[in-house]
């Protein structure tokens, strides 16, 4: 488990290093003249994807998706984190909160690493663990927004989770967007729920209306079912393995 | 209260509200420059004479202005007017420009297409340091041209709040062309938004002000008119590449408020004449991000001079007018009023004066064209019968891991999709280039081109992208023909092939897919050489080029009647060529002309050694 870790840790290394050295010398005229153009300036960006209420039946889950991003055009530090509550016990789930180099690797994919943290809390034991990732994220062909990492813990628990959005411009403010997302693990961890193989398939169609670029109220429906030994250990902890729901939300940045 | 004027006791405050009231008032006239009132005759209180040098004192400074109906407290403006005064100078003459910054930050004036040495080019960074807060800077220089030009701040976004105006050279002997009347037409785009903001907003959301994208609908109208299988890979294609074949201009009406002579279509600037004159009109887009197309309905422009040089009159009924460059037409109105209307190039919006023989006349305001999106030529596929659909491909693509997924796998039906509307013109190729295999990079430039186009065409013969319904002539830069030949009569001796690439996604724009900051140094011109510039564009949009210094003679086909160039706009899938005497020593700028890929760096400097 430790060579996988630091199999992690050195690509990590990797890409850091290939990130430095981009920046070329010699641009400048004199040494106290300032530069002609500025084109390599920071910024960030704050979006919340999915701020969400859900309803299946009787179940009322808040949810969240959200992502931050600051740096430059080829090197940025981006935290994301995605998680829920439920809204009568209070307990609930941190899926991820992750915080990762992120390197432009090619015109569409960035390359991603760094240190991601999950956690239970609420009714019951509160529980953490932390792991260590590497992924892409970009824009793969025909438009499909894809986030993907493998993740190995700190018990050494390798993983891989993937997620695709799509959108389908109705007119230039109503947006349909799909959404996959899946999760499969190399080995059982019954602590976390998590059994060996494909553990789940998520889909959800949120119609959503851009007020402004910036801030769009949704509504949706989103479907989750488990699989494989994940099924088999959510049945026998009497969870259930099949939910359709009801979304409504607000998709926001800055 | 503690900003008292000095003589009136007024507060800085209620100056400013004052003066803003007035402008109400008064209407717009008061806060324009006298240019744009007619009054062309150089006889402005900011200029000068002595010993054989014209002087001008030019204060910049940030004035609230009245826009519209809407008050701005953001405007850079030069003693007071946006846009700046009118330049008027004498070729042969000495030009003497004493700039004083009041602002709070550095600032710079750069004579637009104006050769001289290159210390007074005002380039900060490259030429000298910049002007900086209360300080005088006196530039000083021979002025050995004449025609159009104009003016404007090479510093930040100051360019897009006013601080530009024209510049006109007298020629020291007769030009061959008589008129009765002239009048400058500086076109410009206005935000009331910080272009800080403006520019941060196309850095991390693609197409912010991109309101005419591709929809649901626009897919289905497709399958109407081309058939299921063509529409499918037609939105196959553009998908596999990740492009928008509505991408024309990053920043659109939705936006800006365009302005002639810094007028907004509703306070309607007017030139006024009397019935059976000859009017010379001077064009400058002195726009930051916009290209316009101009058009007098019912009017026919003479196309006299291009980029302040002279041209072969050749008669035409609409231009397109990249920014930065400027045409002067001549026109002989013969109805009361005519419309002056300047649409922008993804018709998002428009800005329209009129000729008339009396202040209140209008004619009637056009509609625009309809919108429209690129071709397939756009992505460098002009030929793509010879080349059998191999050509183009996204970079590198991770998801497909090999290339060849990308391009062989295009399957695309030529007789079907029949997109381009621009015939095959291999036939024609008037660049010397032409048909000779493009060099990319051994990595296709990288992260910083989300394309390369492997079949550039010249396409100077093309009007551009959005005259596909129009039936009257539009002027093409392959009908330009300078009156004499230039006096350099040498071939090249050596070749300069840049590449034109951009990243809509994270709004990355550079030369072959490096930007300013990563590059190593200059693009080295060897004093006294005569060179071919080639420019190929790998990006989806037109980017107007800008070489400071010297000129581009641009190789349209015209023999030795190349037309003299400062800004060449370059089209999507195009491959342009220049021929450059490099007579002027010194470190100059080359660069896009849009502000915002400028600054995101397409930008280099040419060091003339
Ligand atoms: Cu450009």
């Amino acid at each position: 488990m430790i060579n996988r870790i630091k199999l992690v840790v050195g690509a990590s290394v990797f890409t850091i290093a290939s990130g430095a050295g981009a920046a070329g010398t010699g641009v400048q005229a004199e040494p106290d003249w300032t530069l002609p153009v500025h084109d390599n300036e920071i910024f960030g960006q704050l979006l919340f994807d999915r701020m969400e209420y859900q309803r299946d039946g009787n179940n009322e889950i808040a949810l969240w998706d959200a992502q931050a991003w600051v740096g430059t055009d080829r090197k940025r530090l981006w935290i994301e984190t995605e998680g829920e509550t439920n809204l009568a016990t209070e307990g609930g789930d941190v899926e991820n909160f992750d915080a990762q180099y992120s390197y432009r690797l090619a015109p569409f994919w960035d390359i991603q690493t760094g240190l991601g943290a999950q956690a239970t809390f609420g009714p019951g034991q509160n529980k953490e663990r932390y792991s260590a990732l590497i992924g892409l994220q970009g824009l793969a062909p025909y438009w499909f927004e894809v986030d993907t990492n493998l993740r190995v813990t700190e018990d050494g628990d390798l993983s891989y989770d993937f997620e695709a959005e799509y959108d389908w411009l109705l007119t230039q403010r109503l947006i349909l967007q799909g959404r996959g997302e899946t999760l499969v693990a190399f080995s059982d961890v019954e602590e976390w729920g998590v059994g060996s193989g494909i553990n789940n398939i998520g889909l959800g169609l949120r119609l959503r209306y851009q007020l402004s670029r910036e801030f769009a109220p949704y509504v949706g429906v989103s479907y989750t079912r488990y699989l494989g030994n994940t099924k088999d250990l959510r049945e026998r902890e009497g969870e259930d393995v099949e939910s359709s729901s009801f979304v409504a939300g607000i998709r926001w940045w800055y | 209260m503690n900003e008292q004027h000095p003589d009136t006791g007024l507060s800085r405050r209620r100056l400013i509200q004052g003066a803003a009231a007035m402008g109400l008032i008064a209407g717009f006239d008061s806060l324009m420059p006298a240019f744009a009132r007619g009054n062309l005759d150089n006889s402005n209180v900011y200029h000068t004479v002595r010993d054989g040098a014209d002087i001008y004192d030019l204060t910049i400074a940030r004035t609230p202005l009245t826009i519209g109906s809407k008050l701005s407290k953001q405007p850079i403006t030069i003693n007071g007017t946006l846009p700046a005064p009118l330049i008027r100078l004498k070729q042969g003459r000495e030009a003497i420009m004493r700039v004083t910054n009041t602002l709070s930050e550095a600032t710079s004036i750069h004579w637009h297409g104006l050769i001289l040495p290159f210390r007074m080019d005002g380039v900060p960074g490259v030429s000298f340091p910049g002007i900086m807060p209360g300080e005088t800077f006196e530039y000083r220089f021979p002025v050995e041209q004449h025609g159009t030009y104009w003016y404007h701040s090479h510093s930040g976004f100051q360019e897009q709040l006013g601080h530009y105006g024209p510049i006109i050279i007298d020629p020291a002997e007769p030009e061959p062309v008589s008129y009765d009347r002239e009048y400058i037409v500086v076109l410009s785009d206005w935000t009331f938004d910080s272009p800080a903001d403006v520019f941060r907003n196309l850095k991390v959301f693609e197409g912010y002000y991109n309101y005419n994208q591709r929809t649901v609908g626009d897919f289905f109208k497709d399958v109407e008119t081309m058939g299921w299988d063509a529409a499918w890979s037609k939105a196959g294609m553009w998908g596999r590449m990740r492009m928008s074949p509505r991408d024309i201009l990053d920043v659109t009406g939705s936006e800006y408020t365009y302005l002639m002579n810094g007028s907004p279509s509703a306070s309607n600037w007017t030139g006024l004449f009397r019935p059976g004159e000859k009017i010379r009109l001077r064009f400058i887009n002195a726009s930051a991000m916009t290209f316009f197309d101009v058009r007098i309905p019912g009017l026919p422009m003479t196309v006299i001079s291009a980029d302040g040089q002279p041209v072969q009159p050749v008669e035409t009924d609409e231009f397109r007018i990249g920014v930065a460059e400027t045409y002067d037409v001549i026109v002989e109105p013969t109805d009361m009023a005519h419309t002056v209307f300047a649409q922008a190039q993804d018709r998002s919006g428009f800005v329209r004066g009129t000729l008339a023989t009396r202040k209140g006349l209008e004619a009637q305001v056009p509609p625009m064209y309809p919108r429209t999106e690129r071709g397939m030529a756009a992505m460098g596929m002009g030929a793509m019968g010879k080349s059998g659909g191999q050509a183009m491909h996204g970079g590198m693509d991770m998801a497909h891991g090999d290339m060849a997924g990308d391009s062989g796998g295009m399957n695309m039906d030529h007789g079907r999709m029949n997109m381009d509307t621009s015939p095959d013109k291999s036939s024609l190729s008037p660049v010397p280039t032409a048909g000779r295999p493009v060099s990319h990079g051994p990595d296709n430039h990288g992260p910083g081109a989300a394309m390369v186009a492997s079949s550039p065409q010249s396409r100077l013969d093309e009007p551009g992208v959005g005259f596909e319904t129009v039936d009257h002539r539009v002027l093409t830069y392959s009908q330009l023909r300078s009156i004499d030949g230039w006096p350099d009569k040498r071939p090249a001796e050596r070749e300069v092939e840049l590449h034109l690439t951009g990243n809509m996604e994270r709004y990355m724009w550079s030369f072959d897919g490096r930007k300013f900051s990563e590059v190593d140094g200059p693009v080295k011109f060897y004093h006294g050489e005569r060179l071919r510039l080639i420019l190929v564009n790998d990006s989806m949009m037109d980017h107007p080029i800008h070489l400071h210094g010297m000129w581009m003679e641009l190789e349209t086909g015209a023999g030795e009647h190349r037309p003299r160039k400062h800004t060449i706009s370059v089209k999507p899938g195009e491959r342009v060529s220049a021929l450059i005497t490099a007579d002027a020593p010194g470190d100059w700028a080359f660069h896009c002309h849009l502000l915002y890929h400028m600054d995101a760096g397409m930008f280099r400097v040419v060091s003339v050694v």
